[in-house]
């Protein structure tokens, strides 16, 4: 349901607004007859709902059309880019998520010692920065003062797998910082929050010890709240995606998206948002169902 | 020889941490228990009680400290003990019963899981024992379904229920000592008296010792063998439960013991038949279909106070919304003065509005802190009277007189002020409305006994001055007792019994009767007011949360 | 003076911030004077080292990298200010009146913020914004009203625990028409909060428009803004020149002090209330 309002208001929002996509692409010297011909071929010609229309039964079918600067079909544009994008994402949170909860777990439980002033320090500062800042300075340091990685992630299908990952490995290294300076600080506070419920106070006074109270009794209820923070901080990453693809000249969505929203390619723009868009939502209601599902008083209802 | 003392505690002192200084909370208290002995702690809010009862567990919450003394429980000392010998104890030999059982379960567990926690960690038993006894233990205090009460969740069973599971779980080791905090004070007048014979009971029973922690003289009396009476941190008196109620040697005790006779015979005046207000027939829903209020009928004379009783959910705050306007009635009449009002705020003239005042239950949601008093009070004066300028600062100064305070508070804001003091400062608002009538909405019931003693008498003679007339909401009948000509006693949206204040309740409803054979004093966070404390302090913490969100 | 007096019990990272925040408003306000050079002069060759004549070198096209930073620091700051100011005043507007209101307007403002939240912002701005074009204009408009969903989102919520307050009910009793409810006895108790929201949300509105810049998308060149220029200088970095770094740095330079001061202002407003 959010899908199709989204789409609706993908296709509206890109259409509707002023700014003549056919002057754009043929520039302003463009004579009246080869704008009338270049706006039947696209079929700008016909009203916006039967537009709109067409437009969607061809991404029901996989059909995106076809890219205005080159001509090929957009299908073939996305598919091996989408593989990169997923693949750099998922390589940064199977990293960024146990490492992120660890810490937070570590730094709630020894709040305000010294580990947790000096993580909380680090991560305030990384939540500050720019993602392109983290980036440059990851370059500098490693791929230009020390030369072990490279400043460009350019991939492609025939990499065995081990040159892959030392392709991303700086790329991920930065999307790992941003996301895991988020995600730690809101999974600290989610089990600072459950650690000053009177349950725990009660648990302390039955005399049990701290190592069953921590397992027993806080970590089934900061489920919930941490589970929906993983979910959140990955539909950050889905966005967060694209200004590292551009500084690493990586080969993926978020840089396909750029690309084309400077060469006004609007179909290109059309899809690409889409399945950012339906990334991010699916994420987002994947985090709702599951702390839904991990919630107790949810769970069992009364 | 054995000492036939349990708990032994000497001269304790104990410290709270507030900004950089550690200021003392129980300033040298001496206790001692006797097995099977039950004793009362009573006082009123920041006495010490609860963290006295605490440390009998040899536990400190979070920034307090023991700095001084010591606790010897059966001849062993608490206070620097291994923090391994505690937790041997804690649980197994002394036990705790906290105010609020349903924050206190664990909403992840089922109820005989967590009941079993304790004896299973301490090595007395295996869960199929536990489970047996539990259901034992159920029986006895008289938990609905003994057998299966138990598989439930804690957020499945009811809030009295919970209560007693939470008196079964203290008692799973069978104990030495229970510490009860206050575990009666969340609960309705009738929960209350259930959970407190299914406590009185039990312990009987098991022979165990208890420390019970309240600030309800009623609730000890029926409890207790012996009563401390404490006061900052400070111990006032001490003595049997029974002498000290017949015969209480200091003045503080005496005082917070006096059942409130405020009221004298009052004269009568001549609008005595003139009535003021009449509700006639009115019902009322907030969703259309399920009526919160049915067909009520109540009128109220000039210059008198009638009393509306009830349980939280009874609908008394509802009936109070209908006749302000905030919720229009599906049926019946309000009749203000000869005139029939219409249903609708917003249709009210501004003269309606300003003969009908509202004084609320909780004085610090009531005032706005951004504004100072001056302000508070001087609105109603410019907005009704159309009074501005000097004049406006004199009748302020006036108003505040009459609610004895000094004029200096104008310029301050409400957080600067008491909880006392900010109840006058409502009241001084709706009185510079020049109200005819002002609708009290549990009014006493957030402030400590002697305060709130205060600000009841502060009413009586405002009235007996003004002539003005009162529609006391509430479920305490002492208050009930001091300041009401007339009863009302309303349960699930209807009256059910009504009575003159001297003659007593015409059908002798069960919940008047319980309400008054027990005394509840100032039950303190019932009824609407408790939703309401999500203070700036907790918008900055959700703010504070936003912050570490990410940015998408 | 009670300024003074608040500002002596501040602590350190606070004092940090704020001097950060001040050069920064000082650098922007003053550029034409302490700036050497003009804002798009080129004075020398690609990438100088820095010098007494460069104090930090010069950029991709030699133009002096002090010049364009300070110039900089005027463009960046004045779009992000104006942007947070505009998607304030719609955010806390609707947000007020979502609440106040309640019923249908509450309904039909809340739904409409739900779908455009449900889509990620830099996506749906790099969509927009492909389409209006990129002038500043625009880019204000665009980011104030997508920024503005989530202030609505906060003035909301925090107008509602307000609102069941019973003062609020109480000047409602006494027949206060909506305005005066908004203005005397919401926005007062909302204000802390809501100072503290605009700090953090102009970092955010600043690093997004320094995003779209460095993306290309933003502020368009010759203007001298500091996530163009970190763009412009990218190429610089693989040779060992750390141009690119000192915009960045910049940026990350003044969303930290805000932060610092934002953290000590939502520390010192908690702490008042007990």
């Amino acid at each position: 349901m959010t899908l199709f309002i989204i789409s609706i208001l993908i296709f509206v929002g890109v259409e509707a607004l002023p700014g003549d996509l056919t002057e754009a692409v043929l520039g302003q010297s463009a004579t009246p007859e080869t704008v009338a011909a270049f706006r039947k071929e696209l079929k700008l010609d016909l009203p916006p709902h039967i537009r709109y229309l067409s437009w969607l039964g061809g991404i029901v079918r996989g059909e995106f059309g076809n890219s205005l600067a080159n001509g090929r079909p957009i299908a073939d544009l996305i598919g091996w880019r989408i593989g990169n994008s997923l693949f750099l994402a998922a390589t940064t949170a199977a990293i960024a998520v146990p490492l992120s909860i660890l810490l937070g777990i570590v730094a709630a439980l020894y709040r305000n010692s010294f580990f947790d002033r000096a993580i909380s320090m680090v991560t305030l500062s990384t939540i500050s920065f720019p993602e392109f800042f983290v980036a440059y300075i990851l370059i500098a340091l490693l791929s230009v003062q020390l030369i072990i990685f490279p400043s460009i992630s350019n991939i492609n299908a025939q990499m065995p797998f081990l040159e892959k990952i030392h392709a991303i490995v700086l790329p991920c290294l930065t999307l790992t910082l941003v996301v895991v300076a988020h995600m730690m600080r809101q999974t600290r506070a989610a089990i600072i929050n459950i650690l000053a419920s009177p349950f725990i106070e009660m648990a302390k006074l039955k005399g049990l010890k701290k190592t069953r109270i921590v397992i027993f009794h806080a970590f089934p209820n900061a489920l919930s709240p941490v589970i929906n923070v993983v979910a959140v901080n990955l539909a950050y990453l889905v966005a967060g995606v694209v200004i590292v693809e551009v500084v690493f000249v990586f080969p993926g969505l978020g840089q396909l998206l750029v690309d084309s929203v400077s060469k006004r390619d609007i179909p290109v723009v059309q899809a690409s948002g889409l399945i950012f868009a339906s990334v991010y939502i699916t994420l987002n209601l994947l985090a709702d169902m599951l702390s839904i599902i991990s919630n107790p008083r949810l769970r069992n209802p009364k | 020889m054995q000492n036939p003392h349990i708990l032994v505690i000497k001269q304790l002192v104990i410290e709270g941490q507030s900004g950089s200084q550690w200021t003392p909370i129980v300033k040298g208290i001496d206790l001692t228990l006797k097995k099977g002995e039950v004793l009362g702690l009573i006082g009123e809010s920041g006495a010490g009680k609860s963290t006295l009862g605490l440390a009998a567990m040899g536990y400190t919450q979070q920034g307090c400290r023991i700095s001084s003394g010591s606790i010897q429980f059966n001849g062993m000392e608490l206070v620097g003990a291994l923090k391994s010998d505690l937790r041997r104890l804690r649980g197994n030999r002394i036990a705790y019963v906290a105010q609020s059982a349903a924050a206190s379960f664990n909403p992840a567990h089922r109820l005989i899981k967590q009941y079993a926690e304790a004896p299973i960690q301490h090595g007395l038993m295996g869960f199929a024992e536990a489970e047996q006894k539990a259901v034992d233990i159920y029986r006895q205090l008289l938990l609905p379904d003994p057998e299966n009460i138990g598989y439930r969740y804690p957020h499945q069973v009811s809030g009295g229920q919970l209560q007693r599971a939470m008196v079964a779980m203290a008692m799973a080791c069978q104990p030495d000592i229970i510490v009860f905090d206050e575990p009666t004070t969340a609960l309705d007048v009738t929960t209350q008296i259930e959970v407190l014979a299914a406590i009185k009971q039990i312990t009987r029973e098991y022979n165990t010792a208890a420390i019970y922690i309240t600030h309800d003289l009623a609730v000890v009396a029926q409890l207790a063998d012996r009563i401390m009476v404490l006061r900052h941190g400070n111990l006032v008196e001490e003595s049997d439960a029974r002498e000290m109620l017949a015969d209480p040697k200091e003045d503080y005790t005496r005082q917070l013991l006096s059942v409130r006779t405020l009221r004298d015979g009052k004269a009568l005046s001549i609008f005595d038949r003139d009535v003021i207000l009449e509700v006639e027939n009115a019902s009322a829903s907030y969703n259309g279909s399920d009526m919160v209020l049915e067909e009520i009928d109540l009128s109220i004379k000039r210059g008198r106070t009638i009393a509306l009783v009830g349980e939280s959910g009874s609908g008394k705050s509802t009936l109070a919304r209908v006749i302000t306007g905030l919720l229009p009635p599906s049926q019946g009449r309000i009749i203000f003065d000869g005139q029939e009002l219409p249903g609708k705020l917003a249709d009210r003239d501004r003269e309606t509005l300003r003969r009908m005042q509202m004084i609320y239950q909780m004085p610090d949601t009531a005032l706005n802190p951004r504004q100072r008093i001056s302000k508070i009070i001087g609105r109603p004066i410019s907005f009704y009277a159309d009074i501005n300028g000097r004049e406006k600062d004199v009748r302020i100064k006036e108003l505040l007189d009459m609610v004895e305070l000094p004029a200096t508070y104008m310029d301050r804001y409400p957080s600067e002020l008491s909880g006392g003091e900010k109840q006058r400062i409502c009241i001084a608002r709706a009185l510079a409305a020049e109200p005819d009538l002002i609708i009290c909405d549990e009014v006493t019931s957030a402030l400590d006994q002697l305060v709130a003693e205060g600000v009841l008498q502060l009413l009586q003679r405002l009235q007996a001055e003004l002539g003005v007339s009162y529609l006391f909401i509430t479920h305490d009948l002492a208050t009930v007792k001091a300041i009401a000509d007339e009863i009302i006693v309303m349960l699930n949206g209807r009256i059910v019994d009504a009575g003159s204040a001297r003659c007593g309740l015409r059908n002798h409803c069960p919940i008047g009767q319980g309400a008054a054979s027990t005394l509840i004093i100032g039950v303190g966070l019932n009824g609407r007011g408790k939703n309401k404390l999500p203070h700036l302090a907790c918008l900055l913490t959700r703010l504070r949360r936003c912050v570490n969100g990410p940015i998408q | 003076m009670a300024f003074f007096k608040l500002l002596r019990s501040s602590p350190l990272s606070a004092r940090i911030g704020l001097a950060i925040v001040l050069i920064n408003i000082a650098a922007a306000i003053l550029a034409p004077v302490i700036s050497p050079y003009g804002e798009t002069e080129i004075v020398g060759d690609v990438w100088v080292s820095p010098s007494p004549d460069h104090y930090l070198g010069t950029d991709h096209l030699g133009r002096d990298l002090f010049t364009r930073l300070v110039y900089g620091a005027r463009n960046t700051i004045a779009i992000a200010f104006v942007t947070t100011v505009l998607s304030f005043m719609v955010g806390a507007l609707c947000g007020f009146f979502a609440a106040t209101l309640g019923g249908w307007t509450d309904l039909s403002l809340s739904r409409g913020v739900d779908i455009i939240m449900a889509f990620p912002t830099l996506i749906f701005a790099l969509m927009v914004l492909s389409v209006v074009g990129t002038s500043i204009t625009s880019l204000i408009i665009v980011i104030a009203l997508l920024d503005s969903t989530r202030v609505f989102r906060l003035s909301r919520a925090v107008a509602m625990d307000i609102e069941i307050m019973e003062f609020v009910e109480a000047a409602r009793l006494r027949g206060e028409g909506t305005w005066w409810l908004m203005r005397h006895e919401i926005l007062p108790n909302a204000m802390p909060p809501l100072v503290a929201e605009f700090g953090l949300r102009f970092c955010f509105v600043f690093l997004f428009i320094a995003a779209l810049s460095f993306l290309g998308l933003g502020i368009q060149p010759p203007t001298a803004d500091w996530g163009s220029m970190v763009m412009e200088n990218a190429g610089a970095i693989t040779f060992g020149i750390f141009t690119p770094l000192v915009p960045a740095g910049a940026i990350a330079f003044l969303t930290v002090g805000v932060n610092l001061i934002v953290d000590w202002f939502l520390h010192l407003a908690s702490g008042l209330e007990d």
